[in-house]
């Protein structure tokens, strides 16, 4: 039905606008006029709606500054803070030469609308008036420039060495985020290592995950030789399919060897396979980050170019696949400040997708909670360590033994890093 | 130049394989036409989508079917791939062959006084394979597994792996194929134009002489040519990756439960090589128009252009600039933040010479005597949008504040407002200009003024409150707004926008209409209808093979000798000879 009355109305249109035209046609003969001839009332009727249209659009611009330039919350991190004061000074910069160029433009697109008796000024060039145009964007730019290049700057230095560090890692469509455990080191991983098996999501590589693996590599492998011996015994698969799994096994033979590739190495006179073991995988995923402290955000994506996008901290960071990013930044205002200062005890800060990665991208999300130091400790020790296991009910044992363990250590790990260092 | 003086021409020769430039210009028009209907059409779709997300429409239906719009609603993936072959046709196929194809292809002979481009035949070959690349462009949007949905940039791994998005399968590949034929038409297209603006001036038309047009045609055409096929690379290196086992893009992926046998390869490699050509693509795209808009607003003010060798000077330092300053659409990639800094400062300076520009233009209004034809409409327009997407730009190329909008709706608006409403203000402005040099037949102008206005309104209802929702913090390329509570701030904004687009949609029937109907009907156009200095306007209303029915015409000034006090006249074309003791600019 819709449908029919769409159709019918774009039909009934363009037959109106071809009697229209031919009634025009017709005037047009009647009155000798040509078409490149613009008559006066046409020419002051434009300029006219130049005028207006000046109107119209500054008011409804202004409308829309007013009314939605500052609809994010005020920035919840130190650089922030500097960042909106950057795009303040330049907002006001740009939308006053938007206002004057514009309204240059439109005044004189108004205002020496043709007329007879007029004639125009030849005015072919004024090297003063060039030279003060180019001069003045000069300046505007170079301040611009310096300002710009100065936050840029402090935003973008290495985190200290007393930073936390955070990993947050991106799949289709979700994310994963990692702490180092007491060494504050993040332990090593591999693409290769990744093992639902064993719920070794992230692929971190320890000296006991590194076995496990092997063994669930192994035994793919095995069976998929007993398919082929079977059905050859029987004779019951084409060639074709007897190739494709061939073809797999080749392959899990290849991977198989590029486990056995993988070389250990030091962070910090620290074994990286050793560094794993006291990792902590958020679970549920969530970004949980103490109040005033600063945090490195490491980045890594498992399959396509993810983003990480903290809209609330001004903060964004690709994520990429065999290239490893990182962001630095101080929270300032905890989840249950903000929660206060907006009036809405549902808020989150989140943390979302923003570089297109497939067909959910739009909702790719994690709430990030900023908290004080004592809550975010006693979360941390809430959450399990990472352990390579196939049996899960083992896995569950591991974990809260670690756990308390963990509880009893927190004290002396802050200790621990700086001695490192 | 074949064929001066032979007369019966067969209807293949004259209408399909002409070799012709004003043929040819014709037929990249005609489908940069057909192309932008698509797109448009593509546009009010998923503006639907966005403006009511996930309510079933009877319209979305029509269009999708049940494979795509279930219920009426339109799918995720559905999405992506509208919004991918959007971009790509507007931005190629509309902005690009379109532009650079019709108006290169008309202007470069008759304003420099030349029988014919370079080479017909390379011209002609131009032209057949723009159009089988934009048959292919359009075959993809009905393949089994959807049109490609990465985005017009085709980032890798997410364009390469067909198991991260269906859309990355056969749709990629025939986007792809499209865009090595697509790159192809513009080389040869490209090399025949810088070919004939060296070679075939004609006689007292020196460099400085040419009309601001042929100068930004020329400089689009060298960028073209320098930067396309660095495209193809890119392009052929994800073509490797994507079917023949190479790993130039990809590295530690584990997708669909399987760590894949690549390493080494750099995702990041291939932005670097897709933004070297998709700057410079940006300028190939506006700078056709900005020479277009230099012409008619020169002509229609009957005035001089102001600062015509700065002109000149700026289309030249913007075309420089655009070559290194690609590095801006990736500060957060994870580039060295030093890097970022510097790719800051050489993107800044690029608003110099395009303030200056900005500034010609409205000083060339000022004290001018305005005859408000459609075309000048357009380009007044043109002048006003460049500024207002201009200045949003310098809030983007600031790496740090970059930080906060990259890729979020901000980035829509302002490409938008440069691209989508300057460079295609430009195209109408040239259309409505040189109607009477393709057709012999006016458009309408009354019909002009009300496609003028309500474009006008209509497109920026659609991209300037863009900007908010993306300061709000709206991420692109989503298929919907509705899973985040702090983006609920700006759902009016996009109700709005969408009811914009669709009366902008439809809007462009008036154009369509009087198009065509002022081919066929039109008042027959007098030799030169808007008083022009320029050569093109001394040929015949009636097309003949090379132009000029006698010998070539004879240059002796600039163009731009409007309301020159030593005359009478407001005009003096370029082929009148100084008076004697006259100073020429
Ligand atoms: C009816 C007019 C138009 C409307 C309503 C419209 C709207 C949109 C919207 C909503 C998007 C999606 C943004 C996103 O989610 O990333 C988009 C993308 C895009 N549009 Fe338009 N647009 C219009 C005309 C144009 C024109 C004239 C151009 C010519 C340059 C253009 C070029 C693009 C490009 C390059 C993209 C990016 C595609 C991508 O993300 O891969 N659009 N458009
Ligand atoms: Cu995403
Ligand atoms: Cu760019």
């Amino acid at each position: 039905m819709m449908k029919l009355l769409i159709i019918l109305v774009v039909i009934l249109g363009i037959v109106a606008l071809a009697q229209l035209a031919k009634v025009y046609e017709h005037t047009r003969e009647l009155r000798k006029t040509r078409e490149e001839d613009i008559s006066y009332a046409d020419n002051r009727m434009n300029a006219f709606l130049w005028i207006l249209w000046m109107i119209v659009f500054f008011g409804s611009s202004l409308y829309l500054m007013v009314k939605y330039a500052h609809t994010l919350p005020e920035s919840a991190s130190e650089h922030g803070v500097a960042l909106d004061l950057l795009m303040d000074v330049n907002l006001w910069l740009v939308t006053i030469v938007f206002f004057v160029v514009n309204g240059l433009l439109f005044w004189f697109a108004a205002k020496y609308y043709y007329r007879k008796d007029r004639r125009a000024k030849f005015f072919p060039h004024d090297n003063r008036l060039e030279l003060i145009w180019t001069i003045v964007p000069s300046v505007v730019l170079a301040f611009i420039i310096i300002y710009g290049l100065k936050t840029w700057n402090t935003m973008t230095g290495d985190a200290s060495e007393a930073a936390i560090k955070v990993e947050v890692t991106s799949e289709q469509f979700k994310w994963f985020v990692r702490y180092p455990g007491q060494d504050n080191v993040l332990g090593a991983v591999n693409v290769n290592m990744i093992d639902p098996g064993t719920q070794n999501l992230l692929g971190i590589i320890t000296e006991e995950s590194i076995p496990a693996r092997i063994e669930t590599v192994d035994a793919s492998i095995a069976k998929e030789k007993e398919k082929i011996d079977s059905a050859a015994k029987l004779a019951l698969l084409p060639a074709s399919a007897v190739e494709a799994i061939e073809d797999k096994i080749f392959r899990l033979e290849r991977l198989k060897q590029r486990i056995l590739d993988i070389k250990n190495y030091e962070v910090k006179g620290v074994s990286a396979w050793s560094a794993g073991a006291d990792d902590i995988i958020a679970s549920p995923a969530e970004l949980h980050l103490p109040v005033g402290v600063e945090v490195e955000l490491n980045f890594r994506s498992k399959d396509v170019i993810h983003s990480a996008y903290l809209p609330h901290f001004r903060a964004q960071m690709n994520t990429v696949p065999g290239v490893p990013t990182r962001f630095k930044m101080i929270p300032t205002i905890t989840t249950a400040e903000m929660r206060e200062k907006l009036d809405d005890p549902d808020f989150d800060y989140l943390l979302l997708c923003n570089k297109i990665c497939g067909v959910s991208h739009y909702n790719m999300k994690i709430p990030v909670i900023v908290e004080t130091m004592a809550e975010y400790e006693a979360w941390l020790a809430t959450q399990p360590t990472f352990v390579a296991s196939e049996e899960p009910a083992a896995e569950e044992n591991a974990t809260e033994e670690v756990a308390t363990e963990e509880v009893a250590a927190e004290n002396v790990s802050a200790e621990l890093i700086t001695n490192e260092d | 130049m074949a064929g001066h003086g032979h007369h019966e021409e067969s209807f293949v020769s004259k209408y399909i394989f002409s070799q012709d430039h004003k043929m040819i210009s014709k037929q990249f028009l005609v489908t940069a036409i057909a192309m932008g209907v698509v797109a448009v059409l593509l546009s009010v779709l998923f503006r639907i989508q966005l403006g009511w997300p996930s309510e079933p429409n009877s319209f979305v239906h029509f269009f999708l079917g049940d494979r795509w719009a279930p219920g009426g609603i339109m799918s995720g993936g559905a999405y992506l791939a509208l919004v991918t072959i959007h971009g790509t046709i507007m931005v190629f196929f509309v902005l690009t062959g379109g532009l650079s194809g019709t108006f290169s292809n008309l202007l470069i002979p008759l304003q420099i006084g030349a029988r014919d481009m370079a080479s017909g035949f390379l011209n002609m070959l131009s032209y057949w394979f723009f159009f089988v690349s934009s048959v292919i462009m359009l075959t993809s949007l009905f393949v089994e597994t959807g049109a490609a949905s990465a985005g017009w940039t085709i980032y890798p791994p997410l364009s390469a792996l067909p198991q991260a998005i269906a859309g990355s399968g056969l749709g990629m590949t025939l986007w792809l194929v499209s865009m090595v034929l697509f790159v192809a038409s513009s080389l040869l297209g490209g090399l025949n134009y810088v070919v004939t603006i060296i070679n075939l001036r004609t006689k007292g038309l020196t460099m400085t002489r040419l009309p601001l047009t042929i100068w930004a045609f020329l400089i689009t055409a060298v960028l073209g040519v320098l930067s396309f096929p660095v495209l193809v690379s890119a392009v052929v290196l994800l073509i490797m990756d994507r079917s023949f086992g190479t790993a130039f893009y990809l590295s530690d992926i584990y997708i669909g439960g399987e760590a894949l046998d690549v390493t080494g390869g750099s995702p990041i490699l291939f932005q670097h090589l897709f933004w070297f050509l998709g700057h410079p693509e940006v300028y190939i795209v506006l700078l056709p128009a900005l020479g277009i808009s230099s012409q008619v607003i020169s002509t229609n003010s009957r005035k001089p252009i102001f600062g015509y060798r700065a002109m000149i000077g700026s289309i030249m330092a913007i075309g420089f600039l655009s070559f290194i300053v690609w590095g801006h659409h990736m500060y957060v990639t994870g580039m060295n933040p030093f890097l970022g800094a510097v790719f800051v400062f050489t993107t800044l300076l690029i608003a110099i010479p395009s303030a200056v520009k900005a500034f010609n233009y409205i000083t060339t209004l000022w004290q001018g005597n305005i005859r408000m034809t459609p075309a000048m409409l357009f380009s007044i327009g043109l002048v006003s949008t460049f500024v207002t997407g201009g200045v949003t730009g310098i809030i983007l190329a600031d790496s740090a504040l970059d930080v906060q909008v990259h890729d979020t709706y901000f980035v829509v608006g302002h490409f938008h407002i440069v691209m989508g409403m300057s460079a295609i203000f430009g195209m109408f402005a040239g259309v409505y200009h040189w109607f009477p040099k393709m057709f012999g037949r006016m458009m309408n102008t009354k019909m002009g003024y009300a496609h003028f206005w309500v474009t006008m309104v209509c497109g920026m209802g659609v991209f300037f409150p863009m900007h908010f929702i993306g300061l709000n913090g709206s991420p692109r390329r989503y298929y919907a707004y509705s899973e985040f509570e702090y983006l609920n701030a700006t759902v009016d904004l996009n109700v709005l926008i969408s009811v914009f687009a669709i009366i902008g949609g439809i809007a462009q029937i008036i154009f369509l209409f009087n198009f065509f109907y002022s081919v066929f009907r039109g008042q027959k156009a007098s030799q030169n209808p808007w008083q022009s200095n320029t050569l093109e306007w001394t040929t015949p209303v009636e097309h003949v093979h090379g132009n000029w029915p006698g010998a070539l015409p004879v240059v002796h000034r600039w163009p731009y000798d409007y309301s020159n006090p030593a005359y009478e006249e407001d005009f003096v074309p370029q082929t009148v000879p100084l008076k004697p003791g006259e100073e020429e600019h």
